[in-house]
């Protein structure tokens, strides 16, 4: 029986990663690549396979309309709110979208709304994991931006069940580091949580307490990050480039030629926290060169305005928190963009503390999940006492007349939280009710986030004003709400019919996981390479332990010599890379077959040894060869 | 007494029972309230009650959980609050606080629409002057001039009124330690006249503070 992994997954905008306790301590999966990082990259190739991570990066290159990156910044957003990145980010829309419709995008020929794109990286996480544990894999929690609104979180959690995910819980990225840091430190205290990463930026305080992570105030912007940074200074060589009248180009247009910038202007921005000047040198088309050379002091003054932002979040999170910077015990750094020695300098001035970055802040967010994952599991000994408190970072509100916003539940509020609100009817006889939910801190409800609209149907006729309906608004310890209601008078229960403004309704994200069973039958075999794997190492274990018995002197010469051919043969395909569960079955049965004679004799010696009453080797009959025999062909529907 | 949130017997989660905030906690119903107990039983709850705890239960019990513990969040966040506390209150005996409430000036300010607000009358001529002073800010902010003198005289009454709102705290923990009394062994008139002057002093508490808010907004 296979035991019931549970990973923890942080879905990041530039690199994803899949983690799990090992013990009393979280470890990251690699990938096949033996890589760490998975880029959240997704391509398609000339056959139209999809290839996610490490292998797709080429494609942004060599064929950037067939790959896609930094979905996430489209994740539970309409197409009215993303014109800016839709200038900064080489998304293409598919052509045929409708008002009101979930986005999609076009890599190559086909189209995908961003939770499918999403899916597809965390189908890699779960292969990775499943290729790690030799199991499947089907239960996972994942990491958000802790200033994700519901329709993002949504989003995030349909990429999971697209993925084929049981989505336990989704967890906000600096509470996620905060426990991975307490899991460490052990400590009692105030900190906080600074998350700058490639596309967005949090800031959480935290009162930690005996195990207990209360997060007391959050904030963020998540639209601010890395990738923020690396399009200013693509923007700079593309003004470089255009306005030089030796290269006599523009490349504006040439998404090979912006994709080739944008990996140098990475890699400077890498190179620049750690030494004084870096080099741009980028072959363009028609066999061009572009150099120059950013110094230090440039880059930082370029960058000066991006990480400005994150001040008024960290400030108003203070203020939200009632607490000063000296009150703060500990600032703990996320995000690749806190490399930045820019930012740390930053962080130091407004926490007037030099913050801890004994962590690795590309990993630490996946630590984390990997822990959480470990106490929804059921606790093991070291995180039994561990508990995370966390709150909803956006105060929820539903329209009242004049489109002006009833706030019932206010931002950094723990989460579970709820509000009961109470409706009536304003005609004689109405039976419908409409209800419009928002999310922000706006006073008006256009500026404020729309989440959905719910109708209260079924309401009993009644005289205007007399019929008395509770709804109840939950925000659960994921942070989605929940809606109920009822009548009060005749105790009915209202039927919602749940309108979300942004997002894919149930039956959507249910085709689409149909549709994924496009893929199946390339997961069942992957699954099938599993399991026969890990039969074939269960036999020759056992095997290796028959041959130190008494009864393998009993066969003959050539039955020991058959034996050991068939278990070279099995040990060849079982390491072998073709992933030919075929060939492993068939190697399998034929080594099964082989040391029939030897189970029964070891089996013959273990019974007269127990009749002459001498103590029974047990491990013998446990795991002798015959532990191989009763293992059926597994079945999968 | 406390709210039974766990079976006596299997000590398994319950379904929620329709309590008052105080009775969740077993507090009595007073406004004195020892925050640092109150903290600590949240903590203790929170570790039986919280999703987390669930993941692997039934949805029966999870459902339980997830109501059990947004009760739980609910209640501590009101009662552990002073001004919260002492309004939950007033509502929880029948006292409606709608007017002066902050969606109710939110709204006021969103729509333009006036609000029904009664200016306290100690208040009142402090007030008149506050106003002519902050129209006239206003004014000169447009026009770019700077006036030291009527900035002085802007913090002088911004000192004052941040007096008075600490001196309306004060009168209100009066008012507690009143009513803490009389739930033991007051009249119901004594109650009911206690209830009457603590809405007054939030109502008054409230004025205070959205000027207070006027003015730093002037200012900025």
């Amino acid at each position: 029986m296979a035991t019931d992994y549970i990973v923890g997954i942080d879905l990041g905008t530039t690199n994803s990663l899949v983690a799990y306790m090992q013990g009393d301590s979280p470890v990251v999966i690699p990938g096949e690549d033996g890589l760490n990082l998975v880029p959240s990259v997704v391509a398609l190739d000339e056959k139209n396979q999809i290839i996610v991570g490490n292998a797709a990066r080429r494609y942004l290159i060599e064929t950037p309309e067939r790959a896609v990156y930094s979905i996430k910044r489209l994740m539970g957003r309409g197409v009215e709110d993303i014109q800016d990145e839709l200038k900064l980010f080489p998304f293409q829309l598919a052509e045929d979208l409708h008002e009101g419709e979930v986005l999609r995008i076009k890599i190559g020929e086909r189209t995908y709304t961003p939770p499918e794109i999403s899916a597809l990286v965390l189908r890699q996480l779960k292969r990775n994991a499943e290729r790690f544990f030799g199991a499947p894999v089907s239960q996972a929690v994942i990491t958000v931006p802790a200033y994700f609104n519901d329709a993002q979180r949504q989003a995030t959690k349909d990429a999971g069940r697209i993925a084929g995910l049981n989505v336990l819980r989704l967890v906000n990225e600096p509470t996620a580091a905060s426990l991975a840091y307490g899991l460490e430190k052990k400590k009692n205290g105030i900190i906080v949580v600074y998350d700058l990463g490639g596309g967005t930026f949090d800031i959480s305080i935290l009162k930690l307490h005996d195990g207990i992570f209360e997060v007391i105030a959050t904030n963020g912007d998540t639209h601010l990050g890395g990738d923020d940074i690396d399009n200013l200074l693509i923007a700079i060589a593309l003004d470089d480039i255009r306005g030089d009248l030796g290269l006599g180009i523009d490349v504006r247009r040439s998404g090979e030629a912006v994709q080739r910038i944008r990996q140098a202007v990475i890699e400077a921005k890498i190179a620049l926290s750690s030494q004084p000047t870096a080099k741009l040198d980028v072959d363009l088309p028609g066999g061009k060169k572009y150099q120059r050379e950013i110094s230090l002091e440039m880059f930082e003054q370029v960058i000066q305005p991006i990480i400005d932002r994150t001040v008024g979040p960290c400030k108003q999170a203070l203020k939200d928190a009632g607490l000063k910077p000296e009150q703060i015990d500990e600032v703990v750094l996320v995000g690749g963009s806190t490399r930045i020695p820019k930012v740390r300098r930053l962080v130091q001035d407004l926490f007037g503390r030099v913050p801890h970055t004994d962590l690795n802040p590309d990993e630490v967010v996946a630590l984390g999940a990997a822990v959480q994952a470990n106490i929804l599991g059921g606790a093991s000994e070291i995180t039994k006492e561990m508990l995370l408190l966390d709150v909803t970072p956006l105060s929820l509100g539903i329209e009242v007349a004049g489109g002006v916003t009833d706030k019932i539940i206010l931002r950094n509020s723990t989460i579970p939280a709820s509000a009961t609100q109470y409706y009536t009817t304003q005609v004689d006889g109405q039976t419908n009710v409409a209800i419009h939910v928002l999310q922000g801190e706006r006073e008006l409800a256009r500026d404020c986030r729309s989440l959905a609209r719910f109708d209260l149907k079924g309401v009993p006729p009644m005289p205007a004003g007399m019929p008395r309906i509770e709804v109840k608004f939950l925000i659960d310890a994921n942070g989605i709400l929940r809606v109920s209601a009822r009548e009060q008078r005749s105790g009915q229960e209202a039927e919602i019919d749940v309108q979300p403004s942004y997002g894919l309704t149930d039956e959507q994200v249910e085709n689409m996981l149909l549709e994924s069973f496009d893929y199946a039958e390339e997961d069942f075999r992957q699954r099938q390479v599993i399991e026969a794997r890990r039969e074939a190492e269960t036999i020759l274990t056992a095997l290796a332990k028959g041959k130190k018995n008494q009864a393998w002197q009993e066969l003959s010469n050539d039955e020991r010599r058959n034996v050991e051919t068939l278990e070279k043969a099995l040990v060849a395909v079982k390491d072998g890379n073709n992933d030919d569960y075929h060939a492993i079955r068939a190697g399998i049965d034929a080594l099964n077959e082989a040391t029939m004679r030897l189970a029964e004799l070891m089996m013959d010696t273990a019974v007269s040894t127990a009749l002459k009453g001498k103590a029974m080797d047990s491990t013998d009959l446990e795991e002798g060869p015959q532990a191989g025999h009763p293992v059926a062909k597994a079945d999968f529907e | 007494m406390r709210a039974v949130h766990f079976c006596s017997s299997c000590g398994k989660v319950q379904p929620p029972v329709p309590v008052d905030y105080f009775t969740f906690f077993g507090f009595p119903r007073k406004l004195n309230l020892d925050t640092a107990a109150l903290e600590k039983e949240f903590y203790v709850l929170s570790r039986r009650l919280h999703p987390d705890v669930f993941a692997q239960a039934d949805t029966r019990e999870r459902s339980w959980s997830l109501e059990q513990s947004s009760m739980l969040n609910d209640a501590y966040r009101t009662l552990k609050d002073p001004i919260k506390r002492t309004e939950y209150l007033l509502r929880l005996e029948g006292v409606e606080l709608e007017e002066q409430s902050k969606q109710a000036t939110e709204k006021a300010r969103a729509t333009g629409e006036l609000k029904k607000q009664v200016v306290p009358p100690d208040l009142l001529e402090e007030v008149f002057e506050l106003n002519l002073h902050l129209e006239e800010l206003r004014d000169q902010k447009e026009t770019g001039e700077d006036d030291p003198a009527l900035l002085e005289e802007i913090g002088k009454a911004k000192l004052s009124l941040e007096e008075k709102f600490e001196a309306l705290f004060n009168e209100l923990k009066t008012e507690w330690n009143k009513w803490d009394k009389a739930v033991e062994g007051g009249t119901e008139e004594d109650r009911h006249k206690i209830l009457d002057k603590m809405l007054d002093v939030l109502n008054r508490r409230n004025y205070v503070r959205n000027l207070v808010r006027d003015v730093n907004e002037a200012l900025e």
